[in-house]
């Protein structure tokens, strides 16, 4: 052996031998660390989009403005509120955390197929979110709503550099997405271990491979809608501006095509969690497996069309909005297929009600109920009292707030024996789910009647009807905060006093690649590559 | 009637004219759809957790494909879809455009603040604007009243026409089941029809700057004759340089007193 010769071949010799501090964390080619760092970052993140969702309920706790100076600090801090939960909390947790994690392991393949490649999509993150966090405090702060529609984001309504920083900050997290994504499709195709085929795929990488080519086909759309908002605002085009010949509906057009995917690219990777838990915890094989991989694929390829729905009072003509309602509608058939194929897993189970479990449980009756609402906004005619008011925004922190972040509480129990060697304090774990399911539901539930009544988003103040609902809003989140602080608290637990894990904690149950190996893996986790049968 | 929302509301606001009444008929049913369907699957999932729990069940069934399970559950929400989809494409046609209107209005939002037009009955027109909170009369809605509400007679199909000036921003009144962007470069077509006399409130429901949550949307609808009065008043007073103010006659006490002031 040519050991002496060069460096990972030494590693070869010493399991466990990482590099030092600096190379192994500031230039890490190892998707583990990437997929550590990953997690870190949207901890960090999530502790900013947390903060700013307190200081909104504070101001919402009842009617009047008590601590937002203005209307434009409102809306810069709601703003940066859903991009931070979008693209620096949920998805560098899922796609990059759990994605980089484990997608090479359970393919049985030694790493990423772009190691370097990987390091540069977890660093295009960091200044990503330093421009976008510094954007609320230069100037007013871009305050124009996650959607940057224009022309309340061109230079005449958004001045001063906040908002250019915002889209930079959305062009660098969007490059990071589209190399992270080119990264596991090459990795998922080309590197999978003799013998996993397609269709032997565990279907968290079933999954990410959807996930990964919803990323490569939407957010490019994203890029060139934000590239003409850039020159709009700072080069004189008039892209978005019909003084110029523009056109402000083709912003919203672009930005759905990328946004509308993208809420599929936030939930593909939970369902792929959510699959693998139920099946360990229930110690049966997953129902309908086909299915359930060809339904997410059908689900992203049917998202790719659905877009306009969120812009049934744009003006788009009554045939549009027919079509629109139309495909719209069809995604729940899919989701269902999901839904269904996951009770199915649990029927007939040896069911143990562990944390992941839990998380598991409560993600599928709350998407369940996000999904529901869907099915309603999808009506064109109902849209007509829904839209932009709070009834959507209950409906998509259901599906998002509390499925995706409940996907990845959910992989994180899962996980975090595998991926640090120690297992989570199962009594704390569970007044954590607790303790975060009775906070959501008191927060978002209460926003399905303020919904009806008429309240629209992106208000830091109300008519004094809705008071009422305002406040139990307010105390939900109060609630909400206190899990969050106590999942901190647990991450304490695990790695200050956590049991040993072992290479399986769960059992015979857990069937996928990453419990053949140790906890955590070995720095270079196979040294032969595995066959499966 | 007031179209407002009202303490502690869950449902709907009353609906003030039949498109509004439309679309809550619409809602309601598909709400009880959604509704089983939520209870039905939260009632699979607290079986699986009792009737298979370890302690019960501790040889698990290694059951993973059961074709005609799976055929039902694809079948079964395409034909619910179906019960959902045909009365929801009828709703779409129907609050599309009215059959015949009776008069039209163009309606711009403005940062921050609406403007109504008359084109039919001597194309005046008047700015809209919100009552800041020292200046409420008892009885006006904080954050709802306006002073100069758009007016309308009673049973009239009325063709809303929105245009931009600024950014955009939504023209919404829940309780009248209209909503439309009003967006710089494009006109817009929308219509509602209220069917009972009083007063019907909505807000700016796009976001549009500082002051989005401060710019609401008052309709005036009194009857026949007092909106043939309100308008030879209303031109008038356009003619002077003042906004029209509420239409004179039977008005709550509050109301009134603010109509001479502009």
């Amino acid at each position: 052996m040519a050991d002496a010769a060069h460096a990972p071949g030494k590693n070869d010799a010493h399991h466990d031998h990482a590099p030092s501090f600096v190379s192994r964390w500031l230039f890490s080619t190892n998707h583990k660390d990437i997929g550590t760092l990953y997690i870190i970052f949207s901890l960090f993140a999530a502790i900013f989009g947390v903060g700013l969702s307190l200081l909104m309920r504070l101001e919402l706790q009842q009617p009047g403005l008590q601590i937002f100076s203005s209307g434009q600090m409102w809306n810069a801090y709601v703003s940066a509120h859903g991009l931070i939960m979008v693209f620096f909390v949920i998805m560098p947790a899922l796609i990059g955390g759990f994605g980089n994690w484990f997608v090479p392991i359970m393919i049985g393949a030694p790493d990423m197929a772009f190691p370097r490649l990987n390091n540069i999509s977890f660093w295009l993150l960091v200044p990503a979110f330093l421009l976008l966090g510094g954007s609320l405090f230069v100037g007013g702060g871009a305050g124009a709503g996650w959607t940057i529609y224009p022309p309340l984001s061109d230079d005449t309504y958004q001045t001063g550099p906040a908002m250019d920083m915002a889209l930079f900050a959305l062009h660098l997290a969007g490059a990071s997405s589209i190399l992270g994504a080119a990264n596991f499709i090459t990795t998922i195709f080309n590197m999978r271990a003799p013998g996993m085929t397609l269709h032997k795929m565990p279907l968290f990488v079933w999954s990410m491979l959807v996930t990964a080519f919803l990323l490569l086909l939407a957010v490019p759309v994203l890029g060139g809608a934000i590239t003409m908002l850039i020159t709009d605002r700072n080069f004189g085009t008039a892209f978005f501006d019909p003084a110029g010949g523009g056109d402000p509906v083709l912003f919203q057009h672009l930005f759905w095509f990328f946004g509308h995917p993208e809420v599929y690219i936030m939930i593909l990777p939970g369902f792929g969690i959510i699959s693998h838990v139920l099946s360990t915890f229930s110690k049966k094989p997953i129902f309908g497996y086909l299915g359930m991989a060809y339904a997410m694929v059908a689900i992203g390829v049917v998202g790719f069309v659905v877009w306009a729905h969120h812009m049934f009072s744009s003006g788009i003509s009554v045939d549009t909005r027919a079509y629109f309602m139309a495909a719209t509608m069809i995604i729940a058939v899919p989701t269902g297929i999901k839904i269904f194929s996951w009770v199915a897993t649990m029927w007939g189970g040896s069911i143990e009600l562990k944390t992941p479990m839990l998380f598991a449980i409560g993600f599928i009756f709350l998407f369940t109920l996000g999904g529901v609402t869907g099915v309603v906004l999808a009506n064109a005619g109902v849209s007509a009292v829904y839209h932009n008011t709070y009834y959507v925004v209950a409906h998509f922190h259901y599906v998002l707030s509390l499925g995706a972040v409940f996907t990845i509480y959910a992989g994180f129990y899962y996980w975090i024996g595998k991926m640090s060697g120690r297992q989570y304090p199962e009594f704390w774990g569970k007044v954590h789910f607790w303790l975060t399911f009775v906070g959501v539901n008191l927060t978002f539930f209460p926003m399905h009647f303020l919904g009806n009544q008429g309240m629209p988003r992106r208000y830091p103040d109300y008519p004094d009807a809705m008071a009422g609902w305002n406040m139990v809003v307010s105390v939900g989140s109060y609630i909400s905060v206190a899990s969050f602080v106590l999942f901190f608290y647990v991450v304490y637990l695990t790695f200050r006093k956590g049991e040993v894990a072992v290479a399986n904690p769960w059992g015979a149950g857990a069937t996928t690649l990453e419990w053949q190996v140790t906890s955590p893996p070995p720095f270079h986790t196979f040294e032969e590559l595995p066959r499966i049968r | 009637m007031t179209g407002a929302p009202v303490p502690w509301g869950i449902g709907q606001q009353t609906p003030g004219g039949v498109l509004a009444q439309a679309i809550l008929d619409f809602n309601n049913m598909v709400l009880w759809i959604i509704v089983g369907i939520t209870l039905f699957v939260a009632g699979l999932l607290g079986w699986c957790v009792w009737r298979f729990r370890a302690s019960v069940n501790p040889a698990a069934s290694q059951t993973s494909h059961n074709t005609l399970l799976e055929v039902a559950w694809t079948v079964v929400p395409v034909l619910i879809l179906i019960v959902i989809a045909i009365p929801s494409f009828r709703l779409i046609y129907y609050a599309d455009q009215p059959r015949e209107a009776d008069m039209t209005i163009n309606v711009q939002g403005r940062q921050w603040y609406w403007h109504y037009q008359y084109p039919d009955s001597g194309n005046f027109s008047f700015d809209s604007y919100p009552i800041a909170d020292a200046d409420l009369k008892p009885g006006q809605l904080r954050n709802l009243a306006v002073d100069n509400p758009l007016v309308v007679p009673v049973g009239a199909a009325v063709r809303v026409i929105t245009t931009g000036h600024d950014v955009i921003h939504s023209f919404f009144v829940p309780s009248l089941g209209v909503q439309k962007y009003s967006i710089p470069g494009r006109a817009l077509e929308a219509w509602f029809q209220a069917d009972r006399e009083g007063t019907f409130y909505g807000q700016c429901n796009q976001i549009c700057g500082t002051n989005h949550w401060f710019m609401p949307i008052a309709v005036r609808v009194v009857s026949r004759t007092e909106y043939d009065a309100w308008i030879v008043q209303a031109r008038t007073r356009f003619a002077q340089g003042q906004g029209p103010g509420w239409p004179a006659g039977d008005l709550p006490q509050a109301v009134a007193a603010i109509a001479p002031v502009n």
